[in-house]
């Protein structure tokens, strides 16, 4: 399905798409013209390179780490599906979902499945824990040339003191929710995607 | 000797003397001009005959005491008042009881009513405190520059849709509700209301509708409300001023005519455009010439707070001069001008700018409720049930209506919805204040002959929001469990993810082609930082540098902190865990030590105070100062007194060469008077050696292995000979060698020095305070 060049979305895939991600038909269409624009290939797929072609993301200083998170363990290419299904992290909360079916599975946008995703920014090597080093390659991504290694090296330190409760000097999924729930990630996490 | 009783009369006893202080003050001000002004009367024909008598020459004794209270009377009365407000300020706080109850705005009002009650008892004329002029010109300025210095930009721009919705929507149609349902009653009623037309209705409706900045600070600063909240309705009541200017020139225009036309009302919406956008434009101004000339003043420390308060009170007088809307401008020059100000200037500016407005706007706050007491029992009142009532009655419902309304659509468009409770909380603190009855007052009495009538219902209706609503939010709050303001500080963690997800945010709005509110923001601050700090900000401390040495400073402060704490009794236990923190090297390898330990108290709050200030300014962000933009929550800096006398001392210091070690052992800690007594007796002069290597060093031992018990502090400015000891050491804090440090074509390491030494001198800047303290705590 994701190798078939179409510049036409089929009905059944919207529906899926809306199923499993939660957007709209209008979103839906909207983002599938942003994807066929990213696209330049013109195989239904999105490479790096498309990303990397994207100008404000070449001065992110987190641009690489986003793009990886779009691609699944190992690939190098991305369909729709893969592509709509990274975004759903970010739909805004909607109060009448909590309600709508307890025994479904949870949301993609739901708030832990957005710390989730955050997480997994940090954590490269997917042992679920943040360890020091790549706390440091986060922190170094986002400081700039200027701070020297010893100074970000006890920034590091402070951070994973702070929220290290099970002492083992990484900062675990757990630990990484209970420091950011002062934080209102609902809206810290959301992009409100025009209907 | 039962303590408590002991203590009880000993609070009563300054209580009473308070109180007599204030009847006296209360008595000296009334009786004086009394007195003074029979002797004045006197003198002044004295004066008459004594001319026409000079002919007749007669001798009189030279007067050895006189009295001639005339020629000082205003300043004496003005001060007398602002002595009245401060006294009174002090009082409320004696008594917790009451100030828990019962919110200041009251009791403010209350005083100012038996004062004005005192004062009509003694003379028959109240002086006309609340005159429009003096209110807007002089009163009301300082509170709105006091609220845009330190208004959270965050949180502003983040709700800045539903606040303008509030203001501007939200206003117009209370003015309209009001006006137009007033105007019906008043022909429904078979009384002299019915020759009110139209056009006064609505000019009414106006100015009873805006929410007022002064009284909504009053009250909800004490209530400690959520972040959100406080900012809706607080940013509505700022930003509702450029309405409310409009509306009122609008309808008083249209008053005289008598009519207004489909042409008017268009002229209206651009007349409204104009003054929001003007006044804003001005403010802004105003804000980056404050900015610009902050940047000179490195030799003139000493005036540096005048220019933040002389350019935006120009910014506030100059959009009077055009009708535009001055609270705009004031919030706007001080939000635009504050990071760049505080970029530039010093330490001590700094707080003198803080201390001072929050000064200067919470005696006006008083000064504006005491007057209102005053006011309402010196105006002519003409009180008519019917009118009175019914615009009270129409202010809560039209407020109610309006909220749930415009929620209902704003949600639609928000992220984070309101919820009812959040709704309830708006509308109950929509409070009406000085600026409606200063509007009212500014009424001229020959085009308005209702002009009593609306100043007595606008009266009632301020006395109602405030009193009644006042009194009643706080324990509403309780009631509703509406969420609190957060009192814990940030955390670094959620520092750096908050940072962490600014940045995927606007790499995801990015992707999607989605110009949303993080792609512009992020725009913004490229923007700011590629060009206008290097233009407004003094060019050392606008690169990067600059935020190495504030985080330097911190760290510093820190260690300062650790010495002045009693040294090495208190440490052991907190500082191996900051050991392991800061020990870079493999011999204490942090899992040896606990990280779980949790360090003492004052060691955390000052290095996560430090850590945020880095994470603030590296993480591609300007530099925040702490938040203080609540009166009632202004920290107190601790170091503030001692940062002053050790920077006076060490003003005769020798700042290079200096193998300063603080060895504080844990038996008889080295207390900072000791340090400061060492230095007094050090003659030294200046001697500018050049830095080798040029990279100013300073090393935060905090228990090296060979002494666990010590806090040594090393200076290695200028020390390029044998400190082979640094390589063991802890933290070491370095400015970047030359590579990263970009360095001024020409400059050397000498004059980068000398420029900051002679900053040292006259006042240090945020960067030389580095030095500074290095030199006065590192002496053998």
């Amino acid at each position: 399905m994701g190798s078939r060049a179409s510049t036409l979305l089929r009905e059944e895939e919207i529906e899926e798409i809306k199923k499993e991600t939660g957007f709209s038909h209008s979103q839906i269409t909207r983002l599938y013209s942003r994807f066929t624009s990213l696209d330049k290939g013109e195989n239904g797929t999105l490479s790096r390179e498309d990303f990397q072609r994207i100008p404000e993301l070449a001065i992110n200083p987190l641009g690489d780490r986003i793009i990886n998170a779009f691609f699944p363990e190992g690939e190098d290419q991305v369909n729709f599906r893969g592509f709509m299904r990274t975004l759903a992290h970010f739909r805004p909360i909607e109060d009448n979902e909590k309600n709508k079916n307890p025994t479904a599975s949870e949301p993609l946008n739901s708030r832990s499945n957005k710390l989730l995703f955050a997480f997994r920014l940090y954590d490269l090597d997917r042992d679920d824990k943040i360890s020091r080093d790549e706390l440091l390659q986060v922190l170094r991504m986002m400081v700039g040339v200027n701070i020297s290694d010893e100074q970000l090296g006890s920034i590091a330190d402070r951070t994973i003191q702070e929220a290290d409760t099970n002492g083992d000097s990484c900062i675990s999924f757990q630990e990484f929710i209970k420091v950011l729930e002062k934080v209102d990630v609902e809206q810290k996490m959301s992009i409100r995607f025009l209907h | 000797m039962p303590s408590r009783t002991g203590a009880g009369s000993g609070r009563s006893l300054p209580e009473f003397g308070l109180l007599l202080l204030v009847i006296f003050v209360l008595l000296e001000g009334s009786l004086l001009p009394l007195g003074a002004a029979s002797s004045t009367s006197k003198s002044c024909e004295e004066a008459k005959q004594g001319h026409t008598e000079v002919h007749n020459f007669t001798k009189k004794a030279f007067p050895v005491l006189g009295v001639d209270y005339g020629h000082i009377k205003n300043p004496f009365e003005i001060s007398l008042w602002v002595l009245l407000a401060c006294l009174m300020k002090l009082g409320f706080h004696l008594i917790p009881r009451l100030s828990s109850i019962v919110p200041e705005s009251c009791l403010l009002i209350v005083v100012g009513l038996l004062v004005g009650g005192l004062i009509k008892l003694a003379r028959e004329e109240v002086p006309p405190v609340l005159d429009s002029k003096f209110f807007f010109l002089y009163l009301l300025p300082p509170i709105i520059l006091d609220a845009g210095y330190f208004l959270p930009i965050r949180p502003f721009m983040e709700n800045l849709g539903t606040i303008l919705m509030f203001a501007v929507i939200g206003t117009l149609w209370n003015a309209f509700f009001i006006g137009g349902l007033l105007y019906g009653i008043c022909q429904i009623s078979n009384s002299d209301l019915t020759a009110i037309g139209i056009l006064p209705c609505l000019l009414f409706g106006s100015i009873i509708s805006a929410v007022d900045p002064v009284a909504v600070l009053a009250v909800f600063e004490e209530i400690h409300i959520n972040e959100l909240l406080h900012i809706l309705v607080f940013g509505e009541s700022l930003l509702n001023d450029a309405v409310t200017v409009v509306l009122y020139h609008l309808f008083e225009e249209f008053s005289v005519d008598g009519s207004v036309t489909v042409l008017d009302g268009i002229l209206g919406v651009i007349s409204f455009l104009v003054v929001a956008l003007g006044g804003v434009l001005f403010g802004a101004m105003y804000g980056f010439l404050a900015a610009l000339t902050s940047r000179f003043t490195s030799h003139t420390r000493v005036i540096e707070p005048l220019f933040a308060f002389l350019y935006s009170y120009m910014a506030y007088l100059s959009a009077e001069v055009f009708h535009l809307s001055g609270i705009m401008a004031l919030i706007a020059c001080g939000a635009v001008m504050r990071p760049y100000i505080e970029a530039n200037i010093s330490h001590k500016s700094h707080t003198t700018i803080k201390y001072f407005l929050k000064m200067l706007s919470s005696v006006s706050e008083t000064l504006i409720f005491i007057f209102l007491g005053v006011a309402t029992v010196d105006g002519r009142h003409s009180w008519n049930w019917i009118f009175v009532t019914m615009s009270v009655v129409l202010c809560l419902v039209a407020r109610v209506i309006g909220v749930v309304g415009l929620t209902f659509i704003i949600n639609k468009f928000r992220i984070v919805k309101l919820t009812t409770k959040d709704q309830f909380i708006i509308a109950y603190g929509g409070l009406r204040g000085a600026i409606a009855f200063s509007l009212g007052f500014l009424l001229k009495e020959d085009h308005f002959h209702m002009r009593d009538m609306f100043l007595t219902a606008i009266i009632t209706v301020i006395f109602f929001t405030v009193f009644v609503q006042g009194m009643t939010i706080k324990p509403l709050v309780e009631l509703l469990a509406v969420k609190k303001k957060q009192e814990a500080k940030r955390s670094i963690n959620e520092e750096i993810h908050t940072q962490f997800l600014d940045h995927l945010l606007t790499g995801i709005e990015d992707i999607c082609g989605h110009y949303g509110h993080h792609h512009w923001k992020d725009k913004l601050n490229r923007f700011n930082k590629k060009y206008v700090k290097k233009f407004l900000i003094v060019s050392e401390r606008s690169k990067e540098p600059q935020l190495i040495a504030f985080y330097h400073k911190m760290e510093m402060k820190q260690a300062i902190q650790l010495v002045e704490s009693g040294g090495g009794s208190k440490l052991p236990s907190a500082v191996p865990s900051t050991v392991s923190m800061q020990n870079i090297q493999p011999k204490n390898p942090p899992a040896t030590t606990k990280p779980a330990e949790r360090v003492l108290p004052q060691l955390s709050k000052g290095r996560e105070e430090e850590i945020r200030k880095i994470l603030r300014s590296n993480l591609q962000r300007t530099r925040q100062r702490l938040h203080s933009y609540n009166r009632h929550t202004l920290v107190a800096d601790p170091y503030e007194d001692g940062f002053s006398d050790l920077i006076l001392k060490k003003q005769r210091m020798m700042i290079k060469e200096m193998t300063n070690y603080l060895t504080v052992p844990a038996a008889a800690p080295d207390s900072p008077t000791m340090v400061r007594a060492r230095l007094a007796s050090d003659p030294q002069s200046y001697n500018m050696k050049p830095v080798s290597g040029g990279v100013p060093t300073i090393q935060v031992d905090l228990a090296s292995p060979q002494s666990p018990d010590s806090v040594r502090l090393l200076d290695e400015l200028g020390e390029a000979d044998g400190k082979e000891q640094e390589k063991d050491q802890g933290l070491t804090m370095k400015l970047p060698g030359g590579s990263s440090r970009p360095n001024k074509p020409g400059e050397t390491e000498n004059t980068r020095e000398q420029q900051k030494l002679t900053r040292c001198l006259s006042d240090p800047g945020p960067t030389a305070e580095l030095k500074e303290l290095l030199c006065v705590v590192g002496e053998v």
